[in-house]
């Protein structure tokens, strides 16, 4: 978690008394006062967006609207994957590196007929936006923060689309996953799109501050609508393998040695880091993140010294937890590429002790409604 | 709000003492307010019976989903029963903190150490002052 952003004053999302009034336990996150987990605890949480549907109050996320013909030229510029081969109304997951090549974001691109919108994470706005802002003049483009205007509800679970499919006259079955489209909800504009941070189906409702109330009451009065915080968003993403900015990625590392190769669309045309991109493609990344597990009551945590087979100190683990879904500890740390292969095995310094670990493939949990 | 019993005695590190109906045994195991900030408890390390400890050694781990803490000897002794179900019922600590959830036994080298712990008006106030 960002503990630097604890200095001064801590933000509040306009959801903040739906937690407090729920019995949450807030904590600092990304200069924000945000629910941990409700009363009813992380493991129910967790288990009622495997198999129902849960409700995560994500607003604290960052949004930046880019407005300007030159729109997708620009956020190609600053981001990994290819804009220009998103159709108008599809979403897609990238990342924003500096000229080492290196990662300052992860974030969604959002492709409007008339604007881009990027959402990223809330402890790197600012950075973010003096980031790419530096690049907006040459594009002729306009970037516009508008976080604090954003409200933002992720409904994610199996039972997602039936539980909002009454709330709204847009034909949900219409929006395909990593799709969205602006309709209604409760009979409040917003944007609704077919994504999340769980694996499992789901939608994030981006709206006006003002409609947040009504939007929290219409959804949890919708059905089996269980809110949940960010203790199992965390086990949720770490289930599926996904990175979350700050443990498993950042400035230190490429998404080339970070599994993210998928977000790299090197033949686009110029990026900012490409040229360490290419150099990486060419000759080889000298480290890779990989997925573990170990052995039952071994739970490796963020922070934990990582060693290879034979006894070479490997950073630490990146994230760690017991996986609820799953019964068994599972986590990601960098190994050198030779030691980053399926089943192979390494070590993790658990309390003084060192204790093998193996490598598998994420995801962790292979039955996702989405994967 | 947590649920402090009147006739335990408390540590700064949210570990309990209770009584037995041996004078010299007590029953150790964590405050509900302890267990509340762990969340999910899903495995506990605890010694074996005859293991002995100084008050503040450590003499177990608790793991929780989010969260691992160490857990600390409220007073010396010597282990004279463990609580078993723990190991297959982690989340007992979590339902009955002061109940089927206990830890350990301990018989106690020195019964005079017991008035260094917080009584449950003192634990009251500890709380008020960690959760502001």
């Amino acid at each position: 978690m960002t503990t630097a952003s604890l200095e001064g004053a801590l933000k509040r999302t306009p959801f903040y008394e739906k937690h407090v009034a729920l019995g949450a336990k807030i904590v600092p996150f990304a200069g924000y006062e945000m629910p941990v987990q409700y009363a009813q605890g992380l493991m129910a949480e967790h288990k009622a967006v495997r198999e129902r549907c849960g409700l995560f109050d994500v607003s604290h996320m960052g949004e930046f609207i880019i407005t300007g013909d030159r729109a997708v030229d620009f956020v190609n510029y600053v981001t990994t994957n290819d804009v220009g081969a998103l159709e108008l109304g599809q979403v897609h997951y990238s990342t924003i590196l500096n000229d080492r090549g290196t990662i300052e974001d992860d974030c969604l691109v959002y492709r409007f007929p008339d604007k881009i919108m990027m959402v990223v994470n809330a402890s790197n706005v600012a950075k973010d936006f003096a980031h790419i802002a530096r690049h907006a003049g040459r594009f002729g483009v306009q970037i516009t923060d508008v976080s604090d205007s954003i409200g933002l509800l992720a409904l994610q679970g199996p039972l997602a689309a039936g539980i909002l499919q009454p709330l709204t006259k847009t034909d949900l079955s219409a929006i395909k996953y990593y799709h969205f489209t602006e309709g209604e909800v409760a009979g409040m504009p917003m944007i609704i799109s077919r994504t999340g941070y769980t694996g499992e189906d789901g939608f994030e409702l981006y709206h006006d501050v003002k409609y947040s109330d009504k939007l929290w009451d219409a959804l949890v009065g919708a059905g089996d609508v269980t809110p949940a915080g960010l203790g199992a968003r965390d086990t949720l993403r770490l289930e599926m393998g996904m990175a979350l900015y700050g443990n498993d990625i950042d400035d230190t590392v490429t998404p080339l040695e970070a599994n993210l190769g998928w977000l790299v669309k090197l033949k686009k045309g110029d990026f900012v880091g490409k040229p360490v991109l290419d150099e990486q493609k060419a000759h080889g990344v000298p480290k890779k993140l990989i997925g573990f597990t170990l052995g039952d009551r071994n739970i490796a945590r963020h922070g934990y010294p990582v060693f290879t087979a034979n006894g070479q100190a490997s950073g630490t683990v990146c994230s760690g937890t017991m996986s609820p879904t799953l019964g068994i500890p599972i986590g990601t740390a960098y190994l050198p590429t030779a030691e980053a292969k399926d089943g192979a095995t390494f070590e993790i310094e658990i309390r003084g002790k060192r204790v093998p670990a193996t490598v598998v493939k994420p995801p962790f949990y292979k039955d996702a409604s989405h994967l | 709000m947590s649920d402090v019993p009147d006739n335990l005695l408390y540590t700064e590190d949210h570990e309990y003492v209770k009584p037995t109906d041996d004078a010299n045994v007590v029953a150790i195991g964590i405050t509900d307010y302890a267990q509340g900030e762990l969340g999910d408890i899903v495995y506990i390390e605890l010694p074996k019976v005859g293991a002995t400890f100084g008050a503040h050694d450590v003499f177990g781990t608790v793991e929780a989903v989010k969260a691992v803490s160490e857990l600390y000897s409220p007073i010396a002794g010597e282990v004279v029963a463990v609580n078993d179900r723990l190991d297959k019922e982690p989340a007992l600590v979590n339902s009955a903190p002061y109940g089927d959830g206990w830890m350990i036994k301990l018989r106690l080298k020195d019964a005079g150490e017991t008035k260094q712990l917080m009584n449950a008006e003192a634990y009251e106030a500890h709380l008020g002052s960690a959760s502001h």
